[in-house]
């Protein structure tokens, strides 16, 4: 009996997910990923040829409007912050006590040399605002069930045509992200694990970026803590908070 | 007049090593200063014409808001080729170029580049731009060999290149190294990569697009909406750099004309010091102080001209010899137009200009010194007594 109530309950959840349209497992991914608000103190470790370095730093965020960021270690980029308003990004160097504005080719450029391009960082609109899903599939990651979610742009400025989603079918998160080129060519991969549940949603505590078309292991990305919905100061997005 | 230049000359010959010395350095600075200059000019004709053949032809119609010094620039810096423009295209006159920033990975490295987009069929620059209609299995595209250099790249290496679209969406293809070309201009050159113009336009999504156009006809051209850059503008930086060498070039021989000016000048001192009886002979036999002092004067200057014959003897074969074989600097790449091999250019201009600096400068010092003469008691003088 205990069997038949099992199976039932198991085949109940698995023709619930399966019932799910591809824009709904893309609405619960954002759900989980987006927020109106976020505080996240990370670390990003960027692997090079010879040797690796971390880089701690601290960020605020206003849905994808605005952004602050403060670098927080190692000691030669302590004090350096970036802030993002809309697509102007400005980053404020305190060696020199500069503030420059970084735009045109400059935001293809790499930030502190990691896999993560100036541009990577400020797009991060909801993907159900980009793009159309259709599901290719199930597929099993590590003892886990996976579905294989087809990104295809939906709007003309999408910066990656097509992106491929391995989503974990329990916390609804990708576990691998491919983004590709308009012309097919892989471009990006970004591998997202250690699912935590924060404040009633998943979120994935590690990350690696990988440019794939340059050699090396990419860049890791660890969130050592973070906070939905805080009350972040107006000030801080402002250009005069670069210098303070 | 003529009696000063008699004496002048007896005096120089009968003056023997003397004479020669000071002579010999002047003619050295004489040479000097026209093989610099000549080479300077060489540079400057050479640099212009390679850039012109090259890169601007008869000028260039800019986007107004493209600014070669400012790459942020680029990105919205295109227009629609219509109306007259299109015509001149059409019709061979005005070849239409397409600027975009792109990234490359060479060896999985990741390099930023300008990529270009140029008609294959266009004659007006020198660059071999008929490579880069065989697009069969990977998009043909041209660079220079220091780009080449930069990248590890050869012919028929292949490579990835990445761009944006107009709206912003990235796109990746695989390029073919189809040809690599050797200029003396490295501004068409360094960090760019050229494909035909057509495939660039379905690339990047910017149908019948340009960012600039250069002129390849010397007949006046009128284009709305374009701004032109005339030669001038568009070598000012080429002309900057060659008048910084020139000025710099100026120390070198001032110094030297110095070192040649000092020696006549002190030639000069002595002949006043030792020749006062003939100075006072000079007098009593009638001759004015005015026309004693214009004979020692004459006498210092015709150092200069002795200077320009005996300059004339080993710098003339030396300059045609130089023109023969040019001056090689080999394979250096600083960044500035330089040909590998430079042929100096010596204009009637320079040479006239550099003989009547010397000959009016050592006259100058040669009078200096004289002057003391019309001070000088005759008697006192023809006793050789010091004054």
């Amino acid at each position: 009996m205990k069997y038949i109530i099992s199976t039932s309950i198991a085949l109940i959840i698995v023709s619930a997910i399966l019932a799910q349209s591809p824009a709904e497992i893309m609405q619960r991914i954002d759900d989980n990923m987006s927020a109106d608000n976020r505080v996240i103190e990370s670390s990003m470790t960027i692997h090079g040829r010879r040797n690796s370095r971390t880089i701690t730093s601290i960020s605020y965020s206003v849905g994808n409007e605005k952004s602050f960021t403060e670098y927080l270690s190692p000691a030669r980029e302590k004090g350096t912050k970036m802030l993002k308003l809309d697509d102007r990004l400005w980053t404020y160097y305190p060696a020199n006590d500069r503030t420059v504005q970084i735009s045109g080719h400059m935001l293809r450029q790499s930030v502190m040399g990691s896999d993560l391009s100036y541009e990577d960082m400020m797009d991060d609109r909801k993907l159900t605002d980009v793009y159309s899903a259709e599901i290719e599939g199930d597929e099993q990651v590590e003892g886990r069930q996976m579905i294989i979610l087809k990104l295809t742009a939906k709007v003309d400025d999408a910066a990656y045509y097509s992106r491929k989603l391995w989503v974990d079918k329990e916390y609804y998160l990708p576990v691998k992200e491919e983004l590709y080129a308009k012309s097919g060519q892989l471009l990006k991969r970004t591998i997202l694990s250690d699912f935590k549940k924060i404040e009633g949603r998943w979120y994935p505590m590690k990350l690696n970026f990988k440019d794939v078309l340059k050699q090396g292991k990419g860049t890791d990305w660890e969130i050592i803590s973070i906070k939905f919905n805080t009350d972040i100061p107006e000030y801080l997005f402002s250009k005069a908070a670069l210098k303070q | 007049m003529k009696l000063a230049f008699n004496l002048a000359y007896k005096n120089l010959i009968g003056a023997g090593l003397r004479t020669w010395l000071n002579v010999g350095v002047l003619s050295f600075a004489f040479v000097l200063i026209i093989f610099y200059n000549g080479m300077i000019d060489g540079w400057n004709r050479q640099g212009r014409e390679d850039t012109k053949a090259w890169e601007v032809a008869h000028g260039q119609f800019w986007h107004p808001e493209y600014d070669r010094l400012d790459v942020f620039t680029i990105i919205d810096a295109h227009q629609e080729i219509t109306g007259t423009a299109a015509e001149y295209v059409s019709a061979g006159k005005l070849v239409p170029i397409l600027l975009r920033q792109a990234t490359i990975y060479p060896q999985g490295r990741m390099q930023g580049v300008l990529l270009k987009g140029i008609p294959h069929q266009q004659a007006v620059l020198e660059l071999p731009t008929s490579v880069l209609q065989y697009n069969e299995n990977a998009v043909a595209a041209l660079i220079g060999h220091r780009m080449a250099k930069a990248a590890g790249l050869k012919v028929n290496d292949r490579l990835l290149i990445r761009w944006r679209d107009k709206n912003g969406t990235f796109d990746a293809i695989e390029l073919r190294i189809a040809a690599i070309f050797s200029c003396d201009v490295p501004s068409v050159d360094n960090g760019q990569i050229y494909i035909d113009f057509d495939q660039m336009q379905k690339m990047v999504g910017l149908n019948n697009h340009a960012t600039l156009l250069v002129k390849g006809t010397e007949e006046e051209i009128e284009l709305s909406n374009w701004d032109f850059k005339n030669i001038n503008v568009l070598l000012k930086e080429l002309d900057d750099i060659i008048e910084s060498k020139k000025a710099g070039g100026i120390v070198l021989q001032a110094v030297l004309l110095l070192i040649a000016l000092l020696a006549i000048f002190d030639t000069q001192v002595l002949s006043v010091f030792r020749r006062q009886k003939e100075i006072g002979t000079y007098i009593a036999l009638g001759l004015t102080r005015q026309q004693v002092v214009g004979i020692f004067t004459v006498e210092g200057g015709a150092h200069s001209f002795l200077a320009a014959l005996v300059g004339a003897v080993y710098g003339i074969p030396f300059f045609l010899w130089l023109d023969t074989v040019g001056i090689s600097f080999g394979n250096v790449d600083v960044g500035i137009t330089i040909a590998e091999k430079i042929y100096p250019y010596y204009s009637i201009g320079l040479i006239f200009t550099s003989i009547l600096l010397i000959v009016i400068s050592a006259t100058i010092v040669s009078y200096i010194p004289a002057r003391k003469i019309s001070g000088m008691n005759p008697t006192e003088a023809l006793k050789g007594k010091l004054q």
